[in-house]
């Protein structure tokens, strides 16, 4: 032990010595690998996360809100018809000097012009790619083009008025790429580069990828908004037991997605802190309204009553988290989760009720979801809950579970049997990405998973996206909710809290409502 | 010999084609494919599924797939993962040492102990001794790797501090990997305490892969001794009066050690199976985790030749083990 003590404590000396190590490093243990690092390739969060180390888009979303502020665009115009985006840049912006490329010129339209217009094209550079969180977020559907007005105006154009575009505008997809270094990549014939080696205006420089192992970066010392405290070293591991053993360990200073049952052991720690913040998130039990009786909104509401709630919050989320009476988070603009009627936990009636619409030994399929998700950490235990609450109404219920790739397959068809254990985490802050893609009657067969298709609620969305007032917007949300309310096309479990565990050296984390992780803000002491 | 070596050779291809079928084939019959990985919780236009199919390349019929597979693996091209886009050749060159340096620790670790328990338990046979020994290697051989793993974490790393939770190497060292191979690169670096920092890096990975291996190996050395000890020429042996570790160790040892080198060669598959785990725990970056990722994400293009490429190297050792086989022992090439 005195060996190795010795061993250490000379080569930590030899380290300082031969200047190898950043002066102040903040680690992030990180939950998995980035599938590449050209911000407009990919969605999964994991890849988002280095993105938005290093690049930045015209707008941003204020750190630890949905609100919408000014990034590389210090100020826009939206004209009347709402088809019109004059963006006024910022001047004066730097991109990052790396060791594989040296800027000649700041920031300016071209690079606007150019980043856009290589969504708008849809070819990427690389086979097996595509612009796909643009596509998935409809952009093609409401963009029109990008000019250029001036070296620091742009004009963006679209084609239906739409009310979250400068939400959209805000996400990592949308972010910049460097028209300079992406020119010279393409004479080179290396525009694969792109991918591995990111040049971005963001405030942090990348320094290396280590795949599957860490990716490093360093402060940028040029960036507009002042230069991080901190070098920044992404430290993946995929399993959340071992990255708190890091974390213990003071291996690293953050990590990521803790599960849930470790949470109470780390408040607890004296050399640790777990900050909290509500989550943008809701998780549900998806019955199919296709089929019946659950077609019937009586015996959904029944089942829903049979749903300890309360119960299932205590041991699935560990506490961690709030009942659900609104698809939309307390947190969110327009929600009425805090007024409306909340959902009460009645055995009693809800057999009852079952009777009174004529369903007797009633059998389901519950699917519970393999993985853990911010919104649902761990769907077999709730699914085996849901079946004993179930049981106690007489209602006999199966668990079902297959991998990841095949749940979200198979739990699609309009003709699923049972009910599906899912949810959502918001992308943009907007209420139409947690209605549209969910519970509209386009996405029938599809996120619409309820496979529920109420011409009322549905035309209120229709109306909302059109319009840009946004308390006009908010009037037409609510009455959509309780809509959904009466009708309970899922049954609504929780919002959950999101939990990030430090070391308590660490300063200045601000958790992100879109789940997504940001070090700009922080400093370490030593 | 040329010839056995040649016959071996030539049952290679039917295998490799075997492979090559089922491992495009696996994949793909597990329900759910990229673009549903892809899509998420997420709805998706039945317009927008196709388009994606079409960048994947999987709106072609299956058999041309297959063969556009076959055919461009003959030519050593194995193509890109659906999930980076970087070439399946280049991911595997990148991650594959960091595979084999853990394996080649896990093995020797694996065969010097494993070795030397089994001939203390077969020279002590029927004994205490005999009895804890392989008492203990039917615990290590059942033992729950992921379980074996996060408890020897939690014991030695995060409470004891004697050796760090995971990855390779201490962040502080920042070098570029030259042959992929840590403790190769770490001396290369140049940087002092990087070599040590790998050593112990290294330690807990290696006992957690080793277990299964040194526990098999215990047991196989201790039955081919036993085996060998009931002979003629041991006996004969003794009654020279060669004394009892030339006995054991020389004349013995040598002949019980065919069967242990196959066990070891036979390991490699169960090596691999296990670094699934290991590396998944200790974020150790190589090919186990790699699969692991592409089964879930269902990278076909990963899965189909990343399992192409371990099964040639499987097969590689296995018919170097044969020709070892066949150089210890001459009655084999000549049977």
């Amino acid at each position: 032990m005195r060996l190795l003590t010795t061993l250490l404590a000379a080569s930590a000396l030899a380290v300082v010595m031969a200047g190898g190590a950043y002066a102040k490093t903040l680690v992030y243990c990180s939950e998995g690998s980035p599938e590449g690092f050209d911000p407009g390739l990919y969605e999964s969060g994991t890849t988002l996360d280095v993105n938005v180390a290093s690049y930045e888009g015209l707008v941003k979303f204020k750190l630890g809100t949905t609100e919408v502020q000014p990034a590389l665009a210090e100020k826009w115009e939206i004209s009347k018809d709402g088809l019109t985006y004059t963006f006024h840049l910022r001047h004066g912006v730097k991109w990052q000097t790396t060791d594989y490329f040296t800027p000649t010129r700041d920031f300016n339209a071209d690079d606007v012009v150019y980043s856009f217009e290589r969504q708008i094209k849809g070819t990427t550079y690389l086979p097996d790619t595509t612009f796909a969180y643009w596509g998935d977020m409809s952009m093609p559907d409401q963009v029109a083009g990008i000019k250029k007005i001036d070296d620091y105006t742009v004009e963006l154009t679209l084609k239906t008025p739409s009310a979250p575009m400068l939400a959209n505008l805000a996400m990592p997809f949308a972010e910049i790429v460097s028209k300079e270094y992406t020119d010279k990549l393409a004479a080179a014939g290396k525009m694969a580069q792109l991918n591995d080696e990111p040049v971005g205006t963001g405030p942090f420089t990348f320094v290396n990828y280590q795949k599957d192992a860490n990716v490093r970066f360093k402060a940028n010392p040029d960036y507009w908004g002042g230069a991080p405290k901190i070098d920044l070293v992404f430290s993946i591991n995929k399993d959340a037991t071992a990255r708190l053993q890091s974390l213990l360990a003071g291996e690293c200073d953050v990590m990521a997605y803790p599960s849930p049952a470790d949470v109470d052991s780390i408040k607890k720690n004296p050399n640790l802190t777990a900050i909290q913040e509500k989550g943008l998130n809701f998780g549900a039990l998806w019955y199919n309204t296709q089929q019946k009786p659950f077609d019937n909104v009586e015996v959904r509401k029944a089942l829903d009553m049979a749903i300890d709630k309360k119960a299932m919050i205590a041991a699935v989320y560990q506490g961690q988290g709030q009942v659900a009476n609104s698809a939309l988070p307390p947190t969110m603009w327009s929600s009425i989760d805090a007024t409306l009627k909340p959902s009460v936990y009645d055995p009693a009636k809800a057999k009852a009720m079952l009777e009174k619409a004529g369903v007797k030994d009633l059998t389901i399929k519950i699917w519970a979801m393999p993985v853990a998700r911010p919104y649902m950490p761990d769907a077999k235990r709730a699914a085996e809950m849901m079946q004993a609450d179930f049981a106690k109404i007489g209602v006999k219920a199966t668990v079902y579970s297959v991998d990841w790739a095949e749940y979200l397959k198979t739990s699609k068809p309009v003709d699923r049997d049972g009910a599906v254990i899912m949810g959502w985490t918001g992308d943009n802050g907007d209420p139409d990405n947690f209605f549209t893609p969910n519970f509209g009657c386009d996405a029938v067969g599809g996120g619409n998973r309820a496979q529920w298709c109420d011409k009322d609620f549905d035309a209120l969305l229709k109306k909302a996206q059109q319009i840009t007032d946004q308390k006009a917007r908010a009037k037409l949300y609510e009455q959509a909710q309780v809509i959904f309310n009466k009708q309970t096309p899922v049954s609504l479990i929780a919002h959950s809290v999101v939990t990030m565990p430090m070391s308590k050296k660490v300063t200045g984390y601000v958790i992100d409502p879109f789940g997504l992780h940001h070090f700009e803000t922080v400093d370490k002491s030593e | 010999m040329l010839k056995y070596i040649l016959n071996r050779l030539l049952l290679v291809i039917p295998t490799f084609i075997g492979i090559s079928i089922l491992s495009f084939s696996f994949i793909r019959l597990l329900p759910g494919d990229p673009v549903d990985v892809l899509a998420g919780e997420r709805s998706m236009s039945a317009a927008r599924r196709l388009e994606l199919l079409h960048v994947f390349g999987l709106d072609q019929p299956i058999w041309k797939q297959y063969l556009d597979y076959l055919w461009r693996a003959l030519h050593g091209d194995l193509g890109t993962s659906l999930t980076t886009a970087h070439s399946i050749t280049g991911e595997f060159l990148t991650l594959f040492p960091a595979t084999v340096e853990l394996s080649i620790c896990a093995t020797i670790f694996a065969t010097i102990i494993g070795v030397f328990f089994g001939i203390l338990a077969a020279t002590h046979r029927g004994g205490w001794l005999d009895q804890l020994t392989m008492g203990t290697a039917l615990v290590g051989y059942s033992m729950p790797i992921f379980w074996w793993g996060l408890l020897l974490i939690i014991l030695f790393a995060a409470g004891l501090h004697w050796v760090p939770v995971s990855g390779r190497i201490n962040l502080d060292f920042y070098f570029k990997p030259v042959t992929g191979f840590m403790l190769i690169d770490s001396v290369l670096s140049g940087q002092k305490g990087a070599f040590v920092s790998a050593v112990q890096h290294l330690i807990l990975p290696t006992i957690v892969l080793g277990t299964i291996p040194l526990a098999v190996i215990a047991r196989q050395t201790r039955s081919a001794m036993l085996e060998v000890l009931g002979e003629d020429y041991v006996r004969t042996a003794r009654s020279k009066g060669l004394s009892n570790f030339r006995v054991t160790g020389i004349h013995a040892f040598r002949n019980a050690l065919i069967p242990v080198v196959t066990t070891i060669g036979l390991q490699v598959g169960t090596l691999l199976a296990g670094a699934i785990l290991t590396e998944t725990i200790f974020s150790w970056p190589g090919i186990g985790k790699w699969m692991i990722d592409a089964i879930g994400h269902r990278d076909y293009t990963v899965v189909q030749g990343g399992l192409l490429l371990i099964a040639v190297i499987v097969m590689s050792v296995n018919l170097l083990v044969d020709v070892l086989y066949a150089l210890i022992n001459p009655r084999i090439r000549t049977r």
